[in-house]
This record gives structure tokens, sequence and C-alpha cells, in this order.
């Protein structure tokens, strides 16, 4: 069985095609904001201009009549963004005559990650611009443990470079520079139970900046001290609910400084460490078309009527009847 | 001797002390470990005697040494394991204790509480601050709510029991609207252009 599936739920525009084994195509136009941060109607404004191009490309590389599910990622994200993408879905579904599948996004992260990787039942933290969470599979639905009072590590890490005069996206220059901070400076450290939050420490992280300690620094402590927030929080996880595997999925999964200090939070309690490929771990549209396809085997399917966008859309509210 | 080992501390249960040790963490880097262990360690005796205080079922605290506190063992059977409404509704009267004595727990889940001779014991202050405040105790309130849906199925009538005696003890109502509020809060959506 083939399944494509549209991911665009914030700044990412993104067309896969899976079948049960693998990868078939993944094709990505993400939107790059000019300046500043993502704004939501310039998003969905690129959305609705590339989807058809990026589509013909996907169709360039797979024949259209192979496929026999369209997925979509239905939610949480920016409404704006979410209604270009299920617009389109519904209409290819429609022309193909094939069944549609709303997919919860941030289950699609944590159903690629399992896909890809030998993990079983992790305890998954999940870690993107808007999203930080710490989720685990509880029955016949995934839960999510703990997770961010305020803003995403992303949209932290984002913020921070911006204050720094560097340009979007900000994570991957805080990694470059952090590599060369020498000294650590306390920040704002807040767990709370099993959730965290990041604004006070952007706010005290800027504030050591302006006060003239070198960007490297900055960097370094700010990427010390949340990483060790996120990994404290999967840890009690873990110790509370007696797994012993870890998966690290989204954008920010990619940081290295963050795979580190997992594995080696893992390593000492003897659990195991899981990441998926990069291209699998950031947000596109390989996972909507796989959670998609392994919905629909599951007896899932979305009629158009029940095919509005749930920018609120939890991970919680999806039943899982599958292994 | 049983040794649990937690989130975040050692904790060798003995025959009659329970000795709690917050191990280094090898993933952090050493001055915000250092930092951490040793100030989450004197705040959490501190805080374990004030609750006590304030009308809180808490073991005595014997020692306190860096990294290390010696407390009293508690004998009794985790909540985890004798969660009822009955239970959950004295969970809500102990928690607005704690909040009018201005406590925040931090960490209030059923693993973190111990039933004993009908009372119910609050351990692992570990997490634990003072603020007078309605955020940090809804977010207190949030965190046991959260651990209900965790465990039980039948977490919504738990959570109703909580309500009524956080309520009854003269917790603010204004706190439960807060949870409730932090839960609808931690959305994407609303984050998204921070
Ligand atoms: N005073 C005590 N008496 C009896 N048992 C205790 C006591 N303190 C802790 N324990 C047991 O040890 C476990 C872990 O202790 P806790 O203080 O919660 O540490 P952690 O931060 O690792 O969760 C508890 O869940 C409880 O079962
Ligand atoms: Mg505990």
């Amino acid at each position: 069985m083939i399944a494509l599936g549209i991911e665009g739920t914030a700044w990412s525009l993104s067309i896969g095609v899976v079948d049960e084994e693998d990868v078939i195509v993944l094709e990505n136009d993400p939107y790059i904001p000019k300046e500043g941060g993502i704004h939501p109607r310039e998003a969905s404004q690129h959305h609705s201009e590339r989807l058809p191009s990026l589509l013909s490309r996907v169709f360039e590389k797979v024949d259209k009549s192979s496929i026999d599910v369209v997925a979509f990622s239905q939610g949480p994200g920016m409404g704006p963004c979410l209604r270009v993408v299920a617009t389109a879905a519904r209409l290819l579904a429609v022309k193909l005559k094939k069944p549609l599948v709303g997919v919860n996004h941030c289950l699609a992260h944590v159903e690629v990650g399992r896909w890809k990787t030998e993990a079983k039942n992790p305890v998954s933290l999940y870690v993107s611009g808007g999203n930080s969470q710490v989720i685990a599979r509880r029955g016949n639905r995934y839960r999510v443990f703990g997770e961010t009072l305020d803003i995403g590590i992303g949209n932290a890490l984002d913020k921070l470079a911006r204050h720094m005069g560097l340009k979007h996206p900000g994570g991957p220059k805080i990694e470059e520079l952090a590599k060369k901070g020498k000294d650590y400076y306390l920040l704002p450290y807040v767990v709370k139970g099993m959730d965290f939050s990041f604004s006070g420490m952007v706010t005290a992280a800027q504030r050591l900046y302006d006060s003239g300690v070198a960007r490297e620094d900055v960097a370094f402590s700010f990427q010390e001290t949340a990483f060790a927030m996120l990994t404290e929080v999967t840890e009690r996880a873990l110790a509370y609910l007696d797994l012993d595997e870890v998966l690290l999925v989204g954008g920010v999964a990619a940081n290295k400084r963050l795979q580190e200090m997992l594995k080696i939070m893992c390593g000492d309690r003897g659990a195991k460490f899981y990441v998926p490929p990069r291209e699998l771990a950031g947000d596109n549209g390989a996972m909507i078309a796989y959670t998609g396809l392994l919905m629909y085997k599951h007896g899932y399917q979305t009629p158009i009527e029940k095919s509005y966008v749930r920018p609120d859309f939890r991970i919680e509210d999806v039943e899982v009847n599958w292994d | 001797m049983k040794v649990h080992l937690g989130g975040e501390a050692e904790v060798k249960i003995l025959d009659d002390v329970v000795v709690k040790k917050r191990v280094p963490k090898r993933y952090r880097i050493e001055k915000l470990d250092r930092e951490l262990r040793f100030r989450r360690t004197k705040m959490e005796a501190k805080i374990i005697s004030a609750a006590r205080r304030a009308g809180v079922p808490t073991p005595i605290v014997l020692d306190v040494e860096g990294d290390t506190i010696v407390m009293e063992r508690i004998y009794g059977t985790p909540v985890k394991n004798a969660m009822s409404e009955d239970i959950s509704r004295e969970v809500g009267r102990l928690t607005a204790k704690l909040h009018k004595a201005n406590i925040i727990h931090g960490d209030i889940t059923p693993m973190n509480l111990i039933l004993s001779d009908g009372r119910i014991y609050f351990i692992d202050f570990g997490l634990a601050f003072f603020d007078n405040k309605v955020e940090p105790m809804g977010v207190d309130v949030h965190v046991y709510f959260e651990s209900l849906k965790a465990s039980f199925d039948d977490w919504e009538k738990l959570r109703d029991a909580f309500i009524e005696g956080y309520l009854e003890e003269g917790g603010k109502e204004e706190v439960i609207v807060r949870a409730r509020e932090i839960e609808e809060r931690g959305r994407y959506v609303e984050r998204v252009n921070m």
C-alpha cells in the first residue's frame, strides 16, 4: 500500500510518499521568513503558492495512480497554514478517488520515529519550534507527561539568536556558537514537576548578552541549561513510567549536544536512546504519509466533511489501536 | 535495604531512616549540576519542616549535609497503589494547607504521597519552593491532574474529589481556574509568534 502525506503546520512545506517499508519520495519547500520570526499569513501564502509545483515534483517521481491513501497534517499548528494543506489534500483525494486521512502532527513525529528506529515503547522527547513535549503511550492513547508552559525550545533558540543578530533559523547557529563557548553562566532553571518553561531563560540570556558577555558563552550557557531541563524531565518520565527507551524527535532533535546529553542520561540508567534520520526527525511529509497509512490500515478515514483543520489538536485526542 | 533510583536522587530505605542523596548527573555541566543538587537539597529540608508546621504530614528531617538528607522512614503504601476518591479529596485538603503556607510542592504525584495509618504523607519536596502567587499554585495543581490522567482511568472523578477537598480547606477557586488555563495554554497556536 502506498500513501502520500502533506505537511505544512508551520514553516515547513513537505510532501512524502511511503509504502509499509520505506520512504519512496520526500520533497520539501520550506518557508523562510525574510526577517524576524514566522509570520502565519506569510507562511500560508508561501504554502499556497508552492504546493502545486511541489506536488508536480512528487508526481514526476511516483505514478499518481499508485497512491492508495492521501494523508495531511490536520493540526496542531497555525490555522492559515493548516487550511492550505487541508484544501490541497481534499482536492487531491477527490481527484484520485482515494480515501483521506487527517493526521495529528505530534503523533506523526512519534510514529515515524518508531518506524525508522528500533524504539518500541519509548518515552518520546518531541522538540520543535512551537512544541516541546514529553510523550509516552498509556494503553490506547499517547499522553503528554510534561511540556513547556510557555514557548517551545526551538522558538526560544530562535528568539535568542535574533536578539544576538543572527538570522532565522537560529537553532543551528546557536549550536555552532555554543561549541566555542567556555564560560558557563547560570540561567533560570525552571522545571515544575514534569513541565518546564523557557521564556524567563530567554530574557535572562538576552540580558547576559546585552551586558557584554560573548555570544559563544551566551549560546553555550543557554544550551547547557535548556537541554539539562529537557533531559531531566525525560529522565523523570522514564523513572515514573518505568520505561527504558528514549526517542528524540522534532526539528531540534538535530542538535548534537542535546543528543549527547540524552545519550549519557540513558547510558547511566541502562536505557536505550534513539533518534531517527535528520530528514525524518524534523517536520516532513513522510511522517504524515506513514502515519496516515498506519491509521488507514487500522480502520481510520476522514470523510471530507470532517476534514476541517484542528489548530489545537492534541495527541491525546487520537485513539491508538495499533501496536 | 531497598535502594530507589528516582529521577534525580538515590533513596536508600533503611530500617528506620531514609537517606536521600542527589547523585551527580554526568549529562549536565558540573557547575550547574552542583548548584542544582546543593540548592535543592537545602531547600527540600527547609520546606519539609515548613510543611509539617503547616499541618501537612511529612517525614521528620534528622540531618542535612551537602547533597544528602536523612529523614524518618514512613511505613505505608504509595498512594499510586491505593488511590481512591477519598484519598484524592484528602490530597486536595493537604495541598490547600501547603498553599496557604505559600509552599509549592512542585511534584504532587501519586508516587510522592505515602498512605500510612490513614494519613497521607507528602514526601519528595525536591522541586518545592515558596511562593504566594496564583500561577505556581495553578501549576502545582495542574501537575497533580496530569499525573492522575497518566495513571488512572477514572482520573476525572479523582480530579473532582481533589477540587472539593482543596476548596473545602480554603484553597482559592482562582487556583483551580488557573490550573485549567495552564492546560489550555500549553498549546501551539498561542505560542507560535513568540
Ligand atoms: N521518608 C520516607 N519514608 C518512606 N519511604 C520513602 C521516604 N522518602 C522516600 N521514600 C520512598 O522512596 C521513593 C523515592 O523518594 P523521593 O523522595 O520521592 O525521591 P525522587 O526524587 O527520586 O522521586 C519514594 O517514592 C518512596 O517510595
Ligand atoms: Mg519522588
